[in-house]
């Protein structure tokens, strides 16, 4: 079982409840065999954006889990202190100090977007404790922060994984049809930013609410601009099924690009048939089955598949992946440090050189605190509902 | 006796104060300064939510809005305006009252659920517009809020913090309670009790009503500034649905219309959440059981359901 | 003309499936003068409920029965467990109350379903259908056509049964209705079991077409009660109506203006309509005639 049940310190909070009626107790601090290793995380496995978060929070208590089985940390229990913030930037700013301050962390594997990751940055930087984010936008590591990291692509990889094919298929005037949620709207952006590289003009630019049902108003507009040749969707979650479908639906003619946002089995099983021929950059995890025996990312990424997929009877996802990442940054980190010590483990972060992660290998520096290039992304197209990656393409 | 020290205002002034000096040193780190700061700032808000509500008899179920435009007024203003953050505070408040009066005006005309609807469709689209206007808010990202300083000294840290949100919350109280006790604050609970009624007496109904609005918008707008500043970054989540409704919770659970009550609401469902990550996934379920709980057997709140447990035990 | 057909088919299937969550509503509403929150979750339960029992083995027409039996049970526990017993309380704490429950049923279906998106297959094919260059699915029929029976059905029941015309009858003057030997308590039981096998029916009809999660609950509920707002609270037709006008504008405002601002056409519509005729399109509570 993962270690995050009854702790003495949501005892001694629940009990602050009693403060106003000034009967205020302090819960002894507990005192386990072996003192554990403390990793915490914030995750948002409620709210708006738990289709990311629920993984995440799934794929580190089974690490955890996992690596207390094989006898744990430098021969220490680690013990994961996971929170909740249901999406609520200032909830999660609440546990990250609670984290800090209360629980006493070594490190903190977590973030799940982009707000409540930016919120929680100034506790761990003013504590000088590491904090390896889960989200995608390019501001949590540029500019470099001493102790913040992160671990997914950030979304301008993504828009260039796709302007690179859309180029190789010389198609250059595009509609776009993008989420307004965090992940829609900064990967959108990114896009633009990146778009005059490649010769890519959009002539078509709509988008839709996070639990909007139906598309067909906004992908009509496009169907109905002349000289459009390709639709990019960036966005995650059911939206980007919907779009697919609703795609499908109106008979458009033109390419459809998804994004990473959507690497889950369970877009395809969503998407029904209208997923047919739809293409999209990915990290190797999905199609682990499929690479090749020779693949520096083989062994990881199958063995992440089996067990997360064994334990939970559903299909992994990008954003499991890179919670996996995450915390297996930080454990190779603590055993090449030899130390708890927070600003030794920060240290060995910024250390990490070839690290063979789900989502790429990472070559973390001084001045990189990401460290994935484009080729850690493959583009991918869907053939029979299954992935298929896209020869030639791959750098 | 005892009575006359349960309802007196002074003795309610008295007590807060007394809490707020009990809790630092209680407090075994400086995480729960952070979460009684955050109670003393929605205790704020709710103070303003119960004159609309305890003493107008009015509900509003978008109220989390003008959290959030008090909230990005000082992020917004310092960033993109240029605007000194302490000036940008106090002009989101004034913000409030304004929007609240251009809104309540002809919102206020509307009753009971009418009413609940349209300050729902309110607070949904100032959400919205803090979604949609990234380039001026930072979109669903959220948005960086310069740190303040007053004087050459730079607010910082969370024991400063939790004075400054504390020292808030008690002239919020005090004037409070001085509305309450005006003979606007009584011919408004004459407006609770029968509408009818004030304007046979010749109670401008419709100005009162409105007066409560923008009182109130101004306490959530000073609330949300406060939050901004104190966690230096906001999201649009602030003005959400589900923290309006926290909001009304928090004015029902402590007890409507009472000062006391929306502290004790706030501290109640600003606390629990941090109580209840002992369930873990079932946390949501009976967070929901709660407040359903609540609303059931103690419709009156915590805190009128604590006096008349004292006063009927009274000598 | 082809851009126009494809929004109103659009506006229509949504539109339908906020007509049905308000038709929910305002039976509640005119049995009981509670607003219930929980109304969409009803479509979730429905929704998830057929996927999980589809999923467990059942067939599908079973796994449809048993999810709207499902419904109908957590309507009736809601209402003895959580209304009844704060019968007389402001409406602001049965707001609150229902607020409550819907945060409760998340939170269980959470648990007893997942946190994932699922589907449906549509119940007669993906194909679409092309009619004048706008083309929609057969699904699209199957929700319009599901909300047409509904209607009919739920106007057969209220005028031409006994325990229908009970309800109307409660609705209109609840006193009066005691008076000549209603059982109120059963006439109002009955009023959330129903809305809840409408909420459930929505939500299997509309699932092939938007997918359903635990929490689509939230989402249709505020569309549901702006829809029954518009359309002036306490009359099905005008709940009807609120719905499919709220589709419509959403789609229309999508597809000729822009597409920023979609959720928030159900709102300034309220606001226009309420400034406008503060009870609503249809007038307040035609119903007292009879």
């Amino acid at each position: 079982m993962s270690k995050t049940a009854v702790r003495p310190s949501a005892l001694r909070a629940g009990a602050f409840a009693a403060l106003v009626a000034a009967s205020f107790m302090a819960a002894p601090s507990s005192v386990l065999a072996a003192d554990p290793i403390k990793i915490g995380s914030v995750v948002s496995a409620t709210g708006p954006a738990s289709f990311l978060g629920d993984p995440e929070q799934k794929t580190l208590k089974l690490y955890v889990e996992a690596l207390n089985k094989k006898g744990g940390l430098m021969g220490r229990p680690v013990e994961l202190v996971l929170y909740d913030d249901g999406g609520d930037a200032n909830k999660a700013r609440t546990f990250a100090t609670r984290l800090i301050e209360d629980d006493k962390v070594i490190a903190m594997v977590g973030g799940t977007t982009t707000g409540t990751t930016m919120a929680m940055i100034p506790v761990f930087e003013d504590a000088k404790v590491a904090f390896i984010s889960l989200a995608g936008a390019i501001e949590i590591v540029e500019p470099v922060r001493a102790f913040v990291f992160k671990t997914p692509h950030t979304d301008k990889t993504a828009c260039q994984k796709i302007f690179e094919d859309l180029k190789g298929r010389k198609l250059t005037k595009i509609g776009m049809i993008s989420g307004t949620d965090g992940f829609g709207k900064s990967m959108r952006a990114q896009c633009l930013k990146v778009i005059g590289d490649y010769g890519i003009s959009v002539l078509a630019d709509e988008s839709y609410g996070p639990s909007d049902a139906d598309m067909t108003p906004q992908l009509n507009k496009i169907k109905n601009t002349a000289g459009v040749q390709a639709l990019v969707n960036p966005g995650f979650g059911q939206g980007p099924a919907i779009v697919t479908r609703n795609y499908a639906q109106l008979g458009i003619s033109v390419p459809l690009y998804q994004s990473h946002g959507v690497a889950s089995k369970s877009f395809i099983d969503l998407a029904g048939a209208a997923a047919e021929g739809v293409r999209l950059p990915a990290p190797a995890l999905l199609i682990a089955d499929k690479l090749a025996g020779t693949d520096p990312q083989k062994a990881v990424v199958t063995e992440y598949k089996k067990s997360y997929e064994s334990a939970t009877g559903q299909p992994v996802s990008t954003f499991g992946g890179y919670a996996y990442d995450g915390i297996q940054i930080l454990v190779s980190a603590i055993e090449r440090a030899k130390s708890v010590e927070p600003q030794k483990i920060r240290d060995a972060v910024e250390a990490t050189k070839n690290h063979v992660g789900t989502t790429g290998i990472y070559n973390m520096s001084a001045k990189d605190h990401l460290g994935l290039g484009t080729e850690s992304f493959r583009m991918l197209e869907i053939r029979k509902g299954d992935w298929v990656p896209l020869a030639g393409v791959q750098n | 006796m005892l009575a006359a020290v349960v309802t007196s205002r002074l003795a309610t002034l008295l007590f807060l104060a007394l809490v707020i000096a009990v809790v630092p040193v209680l407090a075994p780190s400086s995480f729960y300064l952070r979460v009684a700061s955050l109670v003393w700032i929605f205790a704020l808000a709710a103070l303003g939510l119960t004159i609309l509500m305890g003493y107008a008899g009015q509900v509003s179920l978008g109220h989390a809005g003008f959290l959030g435009i008090g909230a990005y007024a000082v992020a917004v203003g310092p960033a993109r305006l240029g605007l000194d953050p302490l000036l940008s505070f106090f002009l989101g408040a004034a913000l409030c009252g304004l929007v609240a009066y251009a809104v309540g005006k002809p919102i206020l005309r509307l009753k009971g659920y009418y009413l609940a609807i349209a300050t729902l469709g309110f607070g949904l689209i100032v959400a919205l517009v803090l979604h949609s206007e990234a380039a001026v808010t930072g979109g669903p990202d959220g948005i960086q809020v310069a740190r303040i300083t007053l004087f050459g000294w730079r607010i910082s840290g969370a024991t400063t913090w939790y004075w400054v949100t504390a020292g808030a919350l008690m002239i919020g109280a005090a004037l409070a309670l001085n509305i309450a006790a005006s003979p606007s604050g009584r011919t408004l609970r004459a407006l609770h009790d029968s509408e009818v009624a004030a304007t046979g007496v010749g109670v401008d109904v419709a100005a009162r009503k409105l007066a409560a609005f923008v009182v109130s918008a101004v306490y959530a707008g000073v609330a949300g500034g406060l939050l901004a500043l104190m966690n230096g970054f906001i999201t649009p989540e602030t003005a959400s649905f589900m923290h309006s409704i926290e909001l009304v919770a928090m004015v029902i659970i402590g007890g409507t219309g009472s000062v006391l009550g929306a502290v004790v609401g706030s501290a109640f469902l600003t606390v629990l959440p941090q109580a209840l990550t002992i369930l873990q996934e079932y946390e949501q379920a009976v967070l929901g059981l709660l407040i359903m709980v609540f609303m059931i057997f103690l419709p009156a709140g915590i805190v009128s359901s604590l006096k008349r447990f004292v006063l009927d035990r009274a000598p | 003309m082809s851009e126009f057909l494809q929004l109103v088919f659009s506006g229509l299937t949504v539109g339908a499936v906020y007509a049905l969550v308000a038709l929910g509503f305002t039976l509640v509403y005119n049995a009981s003068d509670v607003i219930n929150f929980a109304q969409g979750d009803f479509v979730m339960i429905g929704g998830m409920g057929t996927v999980f029992l589809a999923a467990a083995g059942f067939s599908l027409p079973l796994a449809t029965l048993i999810a709207i039996l499902a419904a109908v049970v957590v309507g009736l526990l809601l209402h003895r467990l959580a209304v009844e017993p704060a019968r007389g309380a402001s409406p602001v704490t049965l707001i609150m109350i229902t607020i409550g429950a819907s945060i409760f049923i998340k939170g269980v279906a959470q648990l007893v379903f997942d946190k994932q998106f699922h589907s449906l297959p549509p119940f007669s094919g993906a194909d679409p259908i092309s009619i004048g260059g706008a083309s929609f699915l057969p699904q699209s029929l199957w929700v319009i056509g599901g909300t047409l029976a509904i209607l009919i059905a739920l106007w057969l029941f209220l005028e031409k049964t006994l325990l229908g015309k009970a309800l109307l009858a409660t609705a209109a003057n609840r006193l009066a209705a005691l008076l000549v030997g209603i059982n109120v308590r059963v006439v109002l039981a009955l009023a959330f079991a129903v809305s809840a096998a409408i909420g459930a029916v929505a939500g299997i009809l509309v699932t092939p077409i938007t997918l359903t999660r635990y929490d689509v609950g939230t989402l249709f509920a505020l569309k549901g009660f702006a829809a029954a707002m518009v359309g002036g609270m306490g009359h099905p037709v005008g709940a009807v109506a609120g719905g499919l006008l709220i589709g419509l504008m959403e789609a229309f405002g999508a597809g000729y203006v822009s597409s920023t601002y979609k959720d928030a056409v159900a709102f300034v519509m309220i606001l226009v309509v309420l400034f406008a005729m503060p009870q609503g399109l249809f007038g307040r509570r035609s119903l007292e005639r009879v």
